[in-house]
């Protein structure tokens, strides 16, 4: 979903509202369904949730069309349900069966679309940095229009590459935006206690236009992501967004105690939740009824299982994979 | 910027050039080729390279698609693992070898897995081009010899040439092929002056066949890269004595060719593993492994094999040469088992 010129959220239409709420609930409740089917023993490895941050993946995604770019994270599940996948696919992927999107050799930490320009999620923290830049110098030298959106965490933040990245896509004039889940903890340690400054200003000092956005309102994210992406379309180069926003639950799957916080603030920050948020505004603006939520609701649900069974049904590679895709065009 | 040289009937017959004017060559011809071939690197555009490899492509092909980078070798590799997935060729070129350390996470942990954890979605066709060896007089963290780090890491191909032909023919296959592959170029060749007939120039060499450059019925020797000019002295030099060597030059680490490497110590009886990389844990220790577990009771005597010492390559002129396999280590190893 897209929309080819930005326009200022507040003439945005009830049917693209109701999409971007749509988009929400479903990676709220695909994640809500991965917690249990983890717990169930189901999902084999780790896997990280990104429940309380979904208007950041879906506010920028909104802006973006199906050829744009899109480098992921760990915390990738609402990047790439936002991007555009299949639901059936994407459990599949999680639960290590072949009609996952990578054929069940990826997982939750790898998960990618080529179909849509979703060029994976990364398990080395920071590690897509360079891979988005230099997709935005492939559309750059390609002279295509398209633009590239690094999604990554406040814990990338102090990994060196981005330093170089940024240094690049600026001199350069890269039409990449660097879009920054700034959740408060990297992992298990709050931000501020390993990070100095002011982070905007580590764009600033690239001649990167950094912004501060508040992560917890989709249309928030969206106005600052639509006027990245049109900077970007123009040539004029890349952008920093700064989102603020916060995971309600643990770093991984297992981090169930939380020691590093307070459940006082994590009931503040559920508070501000993005779901909420939005629906009060398409009740308020008469945009929907509530008996028209319950509906999306009860749609994405029932999407939910026929996924969950789609995943079920579907096989294991076979063995003969363990050889395949080393290399390109031959097996090894 | 090479010579053409007639032979005495006045025919064009062959032609002096060095290993880097024939990495230029492949390089220009690709990219004449191919739109989507580009080359960034460190002082690769005004300057042409510090070897001189990317002369005149800035002139010919302009700054979009050869482009000086600042010095942030795991920024502009991982930029190039981003345009090969997005539909670009890129080449890259990290000045000295030493250097891909810096980059290591984008070759080791991106560039080589995508494919794979991809399930087959996402390739990868980048080349990544360094100088390997010591000789240079340039220390330690100049004058490595990495290629047994890159031939670990499945995903990787693994090139290197060690004669100009090979250098322009395994380089294209290299920019042909959809999959990363690390070019290691001896930075001892680079400016050496060869004469190659017409002849015997190839459009381009498969990756994953050896060269078998020098016939001989007693000893196979494997040499690579820096090592097979080396290894073909101390053949001539055995060959006085009564020794015959074959010299076979793997070409590519991954694939490993090893049917010839084989067959050619099948033959023989008896091999001796040559390679300038660090002795411990390296290329000479995996190939003679290859050649015990598959020709073992085609043996004669133990395989032998020399690598660089386990030192940092010290600068000092007087220990760096010995550290590095020479022409008279070779020969006695071979006397030793012959």
């Amino acid at each position: 979903m897209s929309t080819t010129t930005s326009t200022p959220s507040d003439q945005l239409d009830a049917q693209f509202l109701q999409r971007m709420y749509s988009q929400m609930v479903s990676i709220r409740q695909f994640e809500e369904k991965v917690r249990e089917l983890f717990e169930r023993r189901e999902i084999p490895g780790i896997t990280h949730l990104s429940i309380g941050q979904e208007a950041v993946p879906v506010g920028i995604c909104a802006v973006l069309d199906d050829d744009d770019y899109i480098t992921s994270t760990h915390r990738g599940h609402g990047h790439c349900l936002a991007k555009g996948a299949d639901l059936g696919r994407m459990f599949a992927e999680l639960f290590g069966k072949v009609d996952g999107y990578c054929r069940g050799k990826g997982g939750s930490m790898h998960i990618a679309n080529q179909d849509v320009g979703n060029l994976g999620a990364n398990a080395i923290v920071g590690g897509s940095m360079a891979m988005a830049t230099g997709a935005a110098l492939s559309a750059q030298l390609r002279e295509t229009e398209q633009v590239a959106v690094c999604f990554f965490g406040d814990g990338a933040l102090n990994q060196g590459i981005l330093l170089e990245v940024m240094n690049m896509a600026s001199i350069w004039k890269l039409p990449v935006i660097y879009a920054c889940e700034n959740n408060a903890y990297g992992e298990y340690t709050a931000t501020e206690k390993v990070t100095a400054g002011q982070i905007t200003k580590r764009g600033d000092a690239f001649g990167i236009p950094s912004f501060d956005v508040d992560g917890m309102d989709v249309l928030q994210v969206y106005e600052a992501a639509a006027a990245a992406v049109a900077r970007a379309r123009r040539g004029d180069g890349p952008s920093f967004l700064v989102l603020e926003t916060y995971r309600y639950f643990g770093h991984g799957i297992n981090d169930v105690t939380r020691p590093y916080r307070t459940r006082e603030e994590e009931d503040q920050w559920r508070q501000r939740d993005p779901i909420e948020r939005l629906k009060a505004h398409l009740l308020d603006a008469g945009h929907v009824t509530s008996d028209q939520l319950d509906e999306i609701h009860s749609e994405i649900e029932q999407a939910m299982s026929a996924g969950v069974q789609f995943a079920r049904d579907s096989d294991f590679p076979s063995l003969q994979e363990v050889t395949q895709h080393v290399y390109a065009n031959e097996n090894a | 910027m090479s010579t053409q040289m007639k032979t005495p009937d006045g025919q064009v017959g062959s032609r002096e050039i060095t290993c880097a004017e024939a990495l230029n060559e492949a390089m220009a011809e690709e990219m004449e080729r191919d739109d989507r071939v580009f080359v960034m690197g460190e002082d690769v555009a005004v300057a042409g390279g510090v070897w001189k490899v990317t002369a005149g492509l800035l002139d010919r092909f302009g700054p979009a698609r050869v482009r000086d980078t600042p010095i942030s070798e795991a920024g502009f590799v991982g930029l190039g693992v981003g345009a090969a997935m997005t539909g670009m060729r890129p080449i890259v070129e990290l000045m000295f070898g030493d250097f891909a350390a810096l980059a290591a996470e984008q070759i080791v942990n991106q560039a080589a897995k995508i494919h794979y954890m991809s399930g087959g979605k996402f390739t990868v066709p980048l080349v990544v081009r360094m100088s390997l060896g010591a000789g240079r007089r340039l220390a330690a963290q100049h004058s490595q010899s990495l290629q047994a780090w890159w031939s670990h890491i499945p995903g990787l191909k693994v090139v290197l040439p060690s004669h100009p032909v090979e250098c322009k023919g395994l380089l294209k296959s290299a920019i042909r092929d959809d999959n990363p592959v690390i070019f290691l170029e001896d930075k001892m060749m680079h400016r050496e002056k060869y004469t190659v007939a017409d002849s015997e120039w190839q459009e381009t060499i498969p990756l994953g066949k050896a060269g078998v450059k020098r016939t001989g019925s007693h000893v196979t020797v494997i040499a690579t890269s820096s090592m097979v000019p080396v290894s073909l002295t101390a053949a001539d030099t055995l060959a006085a004595e009564g020794i015959e060597v074959e010299v076979i030059d793997p070409r590519t680490l991954t694939p490993l060719d090893e049917e010839t490497l084989i067959g050619s110590v099948k033959k023989t009886s008896r091999c001796v593993v040559v390679d300038e990389g660090y002795q411990r844990f390296g290329v000479t220790a995996e190939i003679a492994s290859v050649v015990a577990e598959q020709a073992f009771y085609d043996l004669e005597a133990p395989v032998r094999r020399i690598g660089a010492m386990d030192v940092p390559v010290p600068f000092s002129p007087a220990l760096e040469d010995a550290t590095v396999p020479d022409v008279e280590k070779i020969a006695q190893v071979v006397r030793e088992i012959v």
